[in-house]
């Protein structure tokens, strides 16, 4: 066993040490001396967060796999432990060798949602790594981030060596190679990154520079050197069937949000919600064949002793074979005493029949996404979910012995109106009402339904159809969730009806961080340094501190989120090429402003134009 | 059939909590493929039940959780398949049956051995390891003791069935006692510590000691005269 980083006056003093101790079940340690490459991979946020993702489970698996490389785990520390690691210039280590964070080769980033871009400069600055690309040498780790936030890496270009774009599974080793040959050559840092830039899906934000127009906008984003890519194109897996899967994940000790084995069943999603940003960069749909999948849930359930298995897909309904892998999970499972989470189904007779079986229906609830409130609204952002379909979902679960409801919306989406936003009230007192209808009133138990109608506010993500839209400002947000709140006030059954709503100053934030460009990274540097951290944590986001900072810097929020944006506007992002083509998304912008829906990929091909990978649902026959 | 597990716990694993313990064997148990029962009800557990939780940071060499399985090869097979599913601090030590009518590890626990070193830089200032015996000898031994209210002063000496400083393996003087470990009369070895620094003008401090169980035990004499012998050993090899 290795000698912990933090002496035991330090564990024994924060909260959950376990976090920090590594050792757990099927991690990987390997023998330094063995290895000629070390890699840290960090989810940066805290443990039971970062343990719960999959991405960092597969590329764990992938480059462990890797005989000449030796990839551990990296999460932020807490508040508590921040704390102590600062005042005691501890150097910030990985979980397995408990070996400092600076002295690896690589430091992998996942990039998963726009809040956390204060903990990727925690991680810097505890690993005390400079914060910034181009204050670091050879005696630093190269930096590299992934994830879904890199599709718009410009506002943290700064704090990056490069940029891993799309799939993990594909380019890893090349990379690595380039890197070993390089130091092999005692070729320069800079001679590395310059030829990393060249591989496929790989950004290096050092060799591109951005020209601005005289209103702020982006005039040209071009490479300031021969021989660099113009536009670099996402890097995705099409043999899903046939890739790295991690047979072994690694089981935490302590309680984290997804304490269960995870089948990736299929990657993408065939429907095309304008909202969605991961709808449009994970094109196109790719499955796994169910057998594969079959054989994936016996050897991980034995590996990990996990007693619940769930399954993991935008929208698991629309797995061709769903049946046949529940039917399989239900028989294998049922023998052992497994438990079957199946989270993103959409509410039918097959899936209420499915989820009788496998959860207690007194304690769980259905959950809606109807994201509008109105019809008209649905059709805007192509959310095929009809009130006709919710009310016979809602009725048949009411039958089956179900009483709680979930609801989510989201407000200030384009074109809405009051009259939308009442919708959301009507909505709920509808499915209210088809309780009482339905339950003959000596079956209700307790004697009634319990609705919890919840709204996030919009937040427009490039790469969708909605790049192009206004966002509200924080003051239309909360007068449009007092509205939500009165419109379900005056509902005949809002006593059944609960509703909670999301902070307007974060999602400001988010809509900043989304559509930024390089000019926002001063201001995530300066609110980091004056103390902003976990931001994604209602309790410690510190939107003064925020509001400040963009003051101080000149940077101007509204810029980024209530502006017009005129339909040939150059978006940071644009040099990105992640399949789906810029013009189909301007098409779809034109049909939702029309109020037209579009079919799915299974219905009718768009031409997205991810059809350019070669496979996937693009290739299946069509309907 | 009703089986008991003794396990040691060092290393890394001193910061994982009881609860968490739990969790961690009953996925262990999983892995291992033990034929473990499970009780009924909508959502079944394994029948599984530990004698007495350990604090973060402890070591132990003798701690003890009961099973109930359907099915077992023998004490070594089960030993076996089990330590191929541990991780590095915790080690299965032995594998013994219980006869039906057992009394279950928490219940039929009434003391436990700790050995206690001073973490160095901690050590107290008076030679602590030759006045121990005067403070053991005492006739009654008073600490505060937090209750949710007040503070109430109680005598701790017939809880302590011994004390005593003895030389470990390394070496290095560490104080070994045996205390009530009941649900009752559970006494935590800083405790006593805390109140032989007191005596000598001293306090205790919060990271001063690292501790170890050595061992719990059962009382097989009667509460005048006990025999206190491993919880292990009332069970037998299979
Ligand atoms: S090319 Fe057609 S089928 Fe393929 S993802 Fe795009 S819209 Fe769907």
């Amino acid at each position: 066993m290795n000698k912990l980083a933090l002496k035991d006056e330090i564990l024994l003093q924060v909260e959950k040490p376990a976090r920090y101790i590594g050792n757990e079940v099927n991690a990987v340690v390997k023998d330094k001396s063995a290895v000629a490459v070390r890699m840290a991979m960090c989810f940066p946020d805290i443990y039971e967060i970062g343990m719960s993702h999959l991405g960092i489970q597969i590329l764990y698996d992938m480059l462990n796999s890797f005989e000449d490389v030796w990839c551990e785990r990296v999460y932020s520390p807490w508040i508590d432990l921040d704390k102590i690691m600062r005042e005691e210039h501890i150097p910030l280590f990985a979980l397995e060798s408990q070996e400092p964070v600076k002295d690896m080769d690589f430091l992998g980033i996942t990039i998963q949602y726009e809040m956390c871009y204060t903990n990727i400069l925690q991680i810097l600055d505890l690993s005390q790594i400079p914060l910034l690309a181009k204050d670091r040498t050879w005696e630093h780790p190269i930096v590299i981030g992934g994830g879904p936030c890199t599709y718009n890496p410009e506002p943290i270009a700064d704090f990056f060596d490069m940029f891993y774009i799309g799939e993990g599974e594909t380019r890893y080793r090349e990379l690595i190679d380039l890197y070993k040959a390089s130091k092999k050559k005692n070729e320069s840092r800079t001679d590395f990154l310059r030829k990393a830039a060249k591989l496929p899906g790989i950004y290096v934000p050092m060799f591109y520079e951005v020209l601005y127009n005289e209103d702020g906008t982006i005039l040209e984003m071009r490479p300031t050197e021969e021989g660099i890519p113009k536009v670099i194109r996402k890097e995705i897996e099409m043999k899903v069937s046939d890739t790295y899967y991690p047979m072994k994940p690694v089981v935490p000790f302590i309680k984290v949000t997804q304490d269960r084995v995870v089948l990736e069943i299929q990657r993408g999603c065939i429907r095309g919600c304008r909202f969605c940003q991961a709808g449009q960069l994970y094109k196109p749909v790719r499955e796994r064949d169910v057998d594969v999948l079959k054989d994936y849930a016996i050897k991980m359930l034995k590996s990990t002793g996990h007693e619940e298995i769930s399954l993991s897909s935008l929208s698991s309904s629309d797995y061709s074979k769903l049946s046949e892998l529940i039917d399989f999970l239900i028989e294998e499972c049922g023998k052992n005493y497994i438990n079957i989470s199946l989270p993103s189904l959409r509410i039918d007779a097959f899936s209420l029949d499915v989820m009788s079986k496998v959860q207690d229906i007194r304690k769980s609830s259905l959950t809606f996404a109807p994201e509008a409130g109105s019809q008209r609204l649905r059709d805007v952002i192509n959310k095929g979910l009809t009130e006709e379909v919710i009310l016979k979902g809602a009725a048949m679960a009411f039958e089956s012995g179900w009483t709680r409801v979930k609801l989510y919306f989201m407000l200030g989406l384009p074109t809405e109106t009051e009259e939308d936003i009442r919708g959301i009230g009507d909505l709920s007192n509808k499915i209210a009402a088809t309780f009482f209808e339905t339950v003959p009133k000596e079956e209700r138990k307790n004697g009634k339904v319990q609705i919890v109608a919840s709204t996030s506010f919009f937040i427009p993500k490039p790469f969708t159809p909605f790049q192009w839209a206004k966002m509200n400002t924080k003051e239309e947000f909360i007068e449009k969730a007092y509205l939500t709140r009165n419109s379900i006030k005056e509902q005949l059954n809002q006593k059944s009806i609960k509703y909670n709503w999301h902070e307007a100053d974060m999602s400001v934030m988010e809509g900043v961080f989304a559509r930024g460009d390089r000019r926002v990274a001063e201001v995530i540097l300066k609110a980091y340094e004056k103390g902003c951290l976990f931001d994604a944590w209602s309790e410690y986001f510190r939107n003064d501190l925020w509001l400040q900072t963009f003051d101080e810097c000149g940077v101007n929020i509204d810029f980024y989120t209530t502006r017009e944006r005129s339909l040939d506007e150059v978006f940071p992002w644009d040099f990105i090429d992640c399949g789906v083509t810029k013009d189909f998304l301007k098409r779809e912008w034109g049909k939702a402003m029309a109020g037209e829906v579009s079919p799915n990929c299974r219905m009718q091909c768009l031409g997205c134009g991810a059809g350019i990978f070669g496979g996937g649902v693009c290739y299946e026959a069509k309907n | 059939m009703k089986l008991r597990i003794k396990f040691a716990k060092f290393g890394a694993m001193r910061f994982i909590g009881h609860l968490d313990v739990m969790r961690y064997f009953q996925k262990a148990i999983r892995r291992a493929g033990i034929d473990i029962a499970y009780s009924g009800g909508f959502s079944p557990h394994q029948i599984m039940s530990f004698a007495a939780p350990l604090g973060v940071g402890l070591t132990s060499n003798g701690e003890y959780m009961d099973i109930e399985v359907v099915s077992a090869a023998s004490s070594e097979d089960i030993k076996n398949s089990l330590n191929k599913a541990m991780v590095p601090g915790i080690e299965i030590v032995s594998v013994t049956k219980l006869s039906d009518n057992a009394m279950n590890a928490m219940a039929s626990v009434t003391a436990a051995e700790y050995t206690v070193r001073f973490r160095e830089g901690y050590e107290p200032s008076f030679d602590w390891a030759h006045l121990i015996d005067a403070f053991y000898e005492q006739p009654s031994i008073l600490v505060n003791k937090k209750t949710k209210k007040s503070e109430v002063e109680m005598d701790i000496k017939p809880a302590i069935y011994s004390l005593k400083a003895v030389v470990d393996r390394n070496g290095t003087a560490v104080i070994r006692m045996l205390v009530d470990a009941s649900s009752s009369g559970n006494i935590k070895p800083g405790l006593v510590i805390e109140a032989f620094m007191k005596e000598h003008g001293e306090t205790l401090s919060q990271f001063a000691l690292e501790i170890t169980r050595e061992d719990t035990f059962t009382n097989t004499g009667t509460a005048e005269m006990p025999v206190f012998i491993p919880l292990d050993a009332v069970g037998d090899q299979f």
